[in-house]
Order: C-alpha cells, then structure tokens, then sequence
C-alpha cells in the first residue's frame, strides 16, 4: 500500500462522542488499518473548528499523508469544510472522504458497544474506499447573468426587484393575468394594518415599468433543461387575444363586454368579471385578457362587442391571437409560486358551501377590500344585512390530524386582524374559537392585546361543528358554533349571525409536478424542501434553483419579502462570480474497450452520450453528463468509468464496511 | 453463540439526493433504528452495478438494502426505474443460486421519509435475522480447500 492516510475522528463535543467511543475507533484505526495504508489515527473535540482543520493541514504537510478520512458528520454538512482544508494543505480536495458516523451512528443508535463496532466498520470502508480516490478538478461552466422568477407575489416581486436593481434581466413568470399574488386581494395588513394595495402597488408599477424586467404574465413554464449558469427555458404565453402594442388598458372593453362571469381566483367567488377582464383595477400589465371559456365570441361566433367598442387604433382585440412558445436562456431560477388555501369544504361538519353565512378567510379578505364585491361593508351573504355577531374559526385545516399537521403560521394574525375590522366596521360582538394564540413575531403579541383591550371575545376550544339547527328559541335563525371553551371545562353553543373560517394555507396543487420540472421536490407537507432547514432556507438540492415566500412553508408578508430579497442576494452573488465549479462527477468512456453496443446511449436521460458511426464508439460529453452513473452501472464492457464513484472505490468501500463483525472483532474473510 | 441472537450485518446502498437524505433526516431527528446496517452513498440507485450486491454477500454481508428516491421523483428523471429493473432480475438470479430472494430490499425514501427509513430498516434487520446467517466467505473458503478435479484440455 503506497497511500499514507490520515485519520480523523471527531466527537462532535457529545454528539458523537456520547454514544460513540471515539478514542477506541481512532486508536482501533491506527492499529488495525495500519495494512490498509494508515499512518495517523486522531481524534478530536471538534473536528470542523479552525484548529481541529489545522491538525489536519499539519499532518499533511508534516506526515506526507495523500489522503484523508474525516468522521465525522455527514458529508452534507462539512464535506466541503474539509476538501477546502487539505487543499489549503496543498492535498487535492477530492483525495479527502467523509464518513458519517453521527447521523448513521451516533444519533440513530443508543447501545454504545454496537455503535462503536458500526463507527469502526464505517471508517474502516471510508479507509478502503479514499485508497481509490483520484485527484479531480471541479468542472467550471460560465453562468448566464439573467434570471428567471416564477411566480410574481409579494416574494417574485421583491427578489426581481432586487436583481433587476443590481442591473441584471429577470423574466419574471406569472399564470395569472396581473402580478400581485395573494397580497394583491388583501386589504389591511397585519400587525400595522396598513393597505395592501397601498404597499404593493408601487412596487408592482416598478416591476411593469423596470427595463431589467421582462414580465410575462398569463404564461406557463413549459420544459426546463439544462443546469446551473445555463438553463434553457420553455415558456407558453398564452394568448391574451389583446394586441398588448396597442392597448391602452383604457377598460372601454371590459365595460361593454356583456358577459359576467364568477370571478373564482381574484375574488374568491365573492364578485364577478367580465368575459374580457383585467383581475383589479390596479392591475400590471394593465392589458386584459379573454377568457376563451366565457366569451361568447369563442363559444358561438357571436358578440366582439370588445372589438366593436375597442378605441384604439388599430384595433387592439385580436381574435385570432395564438399561444406563443418562448425560449429563454438563463442561469439562475427562483421558484416563488406561493400557496393555495385550504379547501375548508373539506370539513363538512363546519358548513361551509352548505351555510351561506359561513365564508373563508379569502372570502372575507375580499369582503373587507375597498375595491372588492361589497366595496368594503362587512355583511352576510345577502350583502345588506350587517351582522351582530361573528365567530372567527381558527386553525381551520391546520395542526388537524385530518387534514394538515402543521400550522399555517398566518392565521392567528390574521384572525386577530378580522376581529379588529369586525369591530371597527360593525360594532358586532367578535368571538376567537383558538387552539392557541400564536404571535411570535414583532408587534404580533401587542396586536393580540390590542384586539382583547378592544372587547374582543377569546374561548380556547377547537370548533365541533357549526349548524344551523336551533335547540331554543334564541337560536332560531343563526348559525350555532358548538365549542368546547376548555378553560372552563364547559361546552358551548354561540348563536351568531357569521362564521370566518380561519382557513389555512396549503402547497398549490400541483408543486410537485411543477417541482419535478425544475429537479426539486416536497416534503411530507408538500411544501419544496431547502437545502438546510435552517442555514440555507432559500437554496434547494439542485444548484442554481432557488425558493421564496410560501412554496418553502407558510409564512407571512414580512417573512415572503425576507426570503425574496435573500434569494435574489443568492443568484446575485452566483452571477457575480461568472463562473461556477461542479462537482466533477462525471462518467467517461474508454474508446479502447468500448464494443459500441450502444446500450448506454438509451439509459442517459439527458442525451449526454454520442455514438460515433465512424469509429463505432459511443461518448459521454462531460457538460451535459450530470454524473448518476447508470452507464457505469450498466456498460457490459466494463467500459465506462465514473469519477468519484469508480467501481475500485465502491467495491473497496464494501470490503472494508465488512471488515468488521457485528461484534467488533474483524471478519476471518478478509485479510487485516 | 447459538444462544445468542444473531446479528446480521446489512450493506446498504443510498442515492446522495434522497435516501441518503432520508438517513441524515433520522439522524437529526433521533429516530433509533437496529445498528446492523452500513450504508454506502452512491449518486443515484441507478449507479447500482449488480457486482456490488454479489461483492457484499461474498465479503460476508447477510442481506443487502437497495434505497432510491420514489418513482417519478428521481433526481436523474427516470434512473431509479433502472435500479427497480436491476432489482428484480438481482432476486431471481440470487434465487436460482440459492439465495433467498428476502436478503436483498428495494425501498424508496425521499430525503423527508427518516421516519419510514428508520422502521423500514428496523423491519428488514427482523426479517434477515428470521433467515439466519448466509456465510458465503465460509462457504468460499471450504470450497477452495476442497481439491477440485483437473480438468485436462
């Protein structure tokens, strides 16, 4: 054995030392992998601290070692942390391994003596695999210094604000026909109770009128290829039969348009649109659309009152309008597609869809808005009648074993906010139905005290059912909330004219799909994992793919602005940089052994592998090979090698994982 | 050691983007699972040369745990499909030799599943100690000091 490894055993304080004896692994090593090419065995507090890499660096340079072993945590976490220190030691950074002996071992295990035995064989196949390791130099590929933001709520908004700013181009992707998300259907925000529309306009003007923004709104991303610096992108524009060159946005269309429909989305099914429509009156763009399924015109061939009455000239209403195909070519992706609500229909016990009086948190959203279907009156269904007393349901569908285990983290706020408007706008008596209160965030607690010094009514009870079935004469009329107030130990009946239904919030239907285009996936909630739930919120496991406001978790307007400008401050500094190294794991073909069998070529997924016709070999281009290995795996010539994960180093690593018995002792079958 | 409850040593192999995920994921979280399982990271299940099973059998491995992430949620689109492919034709050939087809698992984990890798691992440790040790290194040994008849061209 010519390799001189050194090996480094950690304690992670009592992480792993707790569980693990880390000095007889580090003492077992020097002694019994000795055969195995190790020449220094250590352990040590900390391992990742500035000192324990100085051990390390020492040791490379002192003791001529050519490879290292770390074990320590998972090399998710710190295998970066210790290639970069024995390359600050002049070793090749694809000569270190990290073996796992805290996530795998000591924090999975509870009987010391087995999870000992298990941290020896661990390192024991990191020893026997890093002898096969080989220098490697990452691969470096330009980045493309434009952007492509998908979603333009509050957290779309802010981040392609903040790129366009530095002076890069952003696309930013919207489905619907206007940018401004949920918070654009707002009207007061919690805790300040500041305008939605106030706060937001202004930066959705900015958005429209930016020359760094390309805003394709009423658009679908269609396919995504390639990879961080160089993504292609397929968006459809989906035809808006509006000329947008021409159109003034003046509503002359949409006034004379006879057609109303249900306006489900932006209003929640509380008002009505036209069949031609921009979704609010502050809308950007400011063009409308024709939605196809309502326009007479698109259903019998009769009416074009829009284009009748259209003033500009030319004509703006464009019958004829096609769906586009754009590609784009960009280097960064923020995903910030937002969240939908939960379907309180769901929970057929609480009525809603069955009791008119009952609405959802959007409903009343809309209800509130100034420019909304009530033009801002607080009243029943009937839109006359002002109500005397409101029930507002809290966690409707979260921190439910039913339906959604977590909390919807918005909902408490916005409860409190609806029983402050209740109160200022009516005077009507407001009841809180809670499992808790939770106001964890600046100004929330004191906007809770300040909604119970107002007269607002708290029972800490999750709701039963609500119905309209009266048991005595006061409740004939009303709608019942059956609740058990679990401070008193009692159950009650609330008569009371209207019920909000706290709703909570849930992934969009369809991020998995969506994600899957984009190489990312969801937890067990359905919301799109992190990179690191708590060090790298904004970063996903595919590089150069970024996420923002509710498709990461529920989270509220501050918290969405937060993680929008966080993101862009990612793809910025990737941009900054021009170029960005990859991981060099990629597979290679050996031409002399190659048979051009050619039953690589079919299993690539990303058309990586060429087959030569005049030399009758097959080839693998490293810029587009990300490096799965199946090719590898599969090339029954034995052909194919792949960097990283040779066959020498896995099949090394499966010799030394069974080094070692389950009792400690090393196996009979193996020499050492 | 025949009173004593057999132990059996698993290998087990992980793609980097979800079970492997799924182990870090138990780890952080505390789930205690049977410490019979050592688990070899490879990129993606597809990376899974059938070699490496019959390698770790050969070097005294008493069951064998594929993991991948879930159908349709492969990081490399479709590979894990391939692992599934390579799986099945793994059990027959291991059945014809012999082998029971239970020492070798297929389980998909996506990187939020610790809790499923956990028990899955718990169950799969039960099942292969129910098997009892394979011991193909002993076999080997016996085999090569058993003198084998010449064959003369």
């Amino acid at each position: 054995m010519t390799e001189r490894i050194g090996v480094y055993v950690c304690h992670c304080g009592t992480n792993i030392a707790g569980v693990v004896d880390v000095a007889e692994v580090s003492r077992w090593a020097g002694k019994h992998l000795a055969a195995q090419g190790v020449v220094v065995s250590r352990d040590y507090k900390f391992m990742c601290s500035s000192l324990g890499q100085e051990l390390i660096q020492k040791d490379i340079k002192e003791l001529g070692l050519t490879r290292v072993v770390v074990a320590a945590c998972s090399p998710h976490l710190h295998e970066k942390t210790f290639r970069n220190a024995s390359k600050g030691a002049g070793l090749n950074p694809y000569l270190t391994e990290m073996v796992s002996i805290r996530e795998q071992d000591s924090w999975v295990h509870t009987d010391k003596a087995a999870a000992t035995d298990k941290a020896k064989a661990i390192l024991a196949g990191g020893v026997a695999r890093v002898a096969h390791n080989t220098e490697l130099e990452p691969l470096r590929v330009p980045i493309h210094p434009a952007t492509m933001i998908v979603g333009a709520g509050i957290a779309g908004i802010q981040a392609a604000l903040e790129i366009a700013d530095a002076g890069y181009h952003v696309y930013l992707v919207e489905r619907e026909p206007s940018i401004g998300g949920h918070m654009a259907q707002f009207d007061k925000t919690f805790p300040t109770l500041d305008c939605a529309a106030c706060i937001l306009t202004p930066k959705m003007f900015e958005v429209g009128s930016h020359p760094n923004i390309t805003l394709l709104t009423w658009s679908n991303v269609e396919k995504v290829d390639g990879y961080i610096g160089n993504f292609t992108v397929t968006i459809c524009k989906k035809a808006r039969y509006v000329n947008t060159d021409t159109c003034t946005g003046c509503g002359i269309c949409w006034e004379k348009c006879p057609w109303k429909v249900v306006d489900k989305v932006f209003e929640a099914g509380m008002g009505s649109r036209k069949a031609i429509y921009t979704p609010f009156p502050q809308a950007v763009p400011k063009y409308p659309v024709i939605d196809r399924e309502n326009c007479a015109y698109f259903k019998n061939g009769k009416c074009k009152a829009c284009q009748i009455f259209c003033p500009t000239e030319p004509n703006s209403i464009d019958f004829n309008q096609k769906d586009e195909m754009l590609e784009v070519q960009v280097g960064n992706i923020i995903l910030a597609t937002g969240y939908q609500l939960f379907d309180a229909t769901r929970i057929p016990q609480y009525g809603y869809g069955r009791l008119p009086n009952v609405f959802t948190s959007l409903e009343f959203e809309r209800m509130c808005n100034a420019s909304g279907p009530t033009e801002g009156k607080i009243v029943l269904r009937d839109k006359k009648t002002t109500p005397k007393t409101v029930v507002i349901v809290h966690c409707v569908g979260s921190r439910d074993e039913n339906y959604n285990k977590y909390c919807s983290s918005i909902c408490c706020m916005q409860s409190l906010k609806y029983a402050h408007l209740v109160m200022e706008r009516t005077g009507a008596e407001v009841y809180n139905c809670y499992i808790d209160i939770r106001t964890p965030f600046k100004d929330y607690e004191e906007f809770y005290k300040r909604v119970l010094e107002e007269g607002g009514n708290f029972i800490r009870g999750k709701v039963a059912e609500i119905t309209d079935v009266a048991r005595t004469p006061n409740e004939e009329g009303k709608l019942i909330v059956q609740v058990e107030d679990t401070l008193i130990g009692k159950q009650r009946r609330i008569p009371t004219d209207m019920v909000i239904l706290s709703a909570g919030i849930e992934p969009r239907h369809d991020a998995k799909e969506v994600g899957k285009q984009f190489g990312i996936s969801c937890g067990a909630s359905g919301w799109y994992i992190e990179r690191h739930p708590k060090l790298d919120p904004v970063a996903t496991m595919t590089e150069g793919v970024f996420i923002a406001g509710c498709v990461q978790g529920p989270k509220d307007i501050p918290a969405s602005v937060a993680q929008g400008a966080a993101a862009s401050a990612r793809v910025l500094g990737k941009i900054q940089q021009k170029e960005v190294a990859l991981e060099p794991v990629r597979a290679s073909i050996n031409e002399n052994q190659c048979s051009g069998c050619r039953i690589c070529n079919n299993l690539c997924p990303f058309n990586a592998i060429a087959f030569h016709e005049d030399r009758m070999v097959s080839e693998v281009n490293p810029a587009l090979c990300q490096g799965c290995g199946t090719c590898v795996a599969a090339c029954p010539a034995g052909a194919i090698s792949g960097t990283g994960f040779s066959n020498e180093q896995i099949l090394s690593q499966i010799e030394g994982l069974l080094l070692v018995n389950v009792d400690g002792n090393l196996t009979e079958a193996v020499p050492g | 050691m025949s009173n004593e409850k057999f132990e059996p040593v698993i290998i087990g192999f992980t793609c980097n983007w979800c079970s492997y995920r799924a182990a870090d994921m138990a780890g952080t979280a505390r789930m205690k699972y049977a410490p019979n399982v050592r688990l070899i990271r490879l990129m993606c299940s597809g990376r899974l040369d059938p070699t490496f099973v019959m390698k770790a059998f050969a070097n005294g491995a008493d069951g064998v745990l594929i993991t991948g992430c879930h159908p349709g949620d492969c990081h490399y689109i479709e590979q894990n499909y391939k692992a599934l492919r390579r799986f099945q034709l793994l059990r027959r050939v291991l059945n014809q030799m012999g082998v029971e087809p239970g020492r070798l698992k297929l389980l998909w984990a996506s990187a939020a599943e610790g809790a499923i890798f956990a028990s899955e691992i718990n169950k799969f440790v039960e099942e292969v100690r129910a098997l009892g040790p394979l011991g193909w290194p002993k076999e080997f040994q016996q085999v090569e000091s058993t003198p084998v008849m010449e064959v003369t061209a």
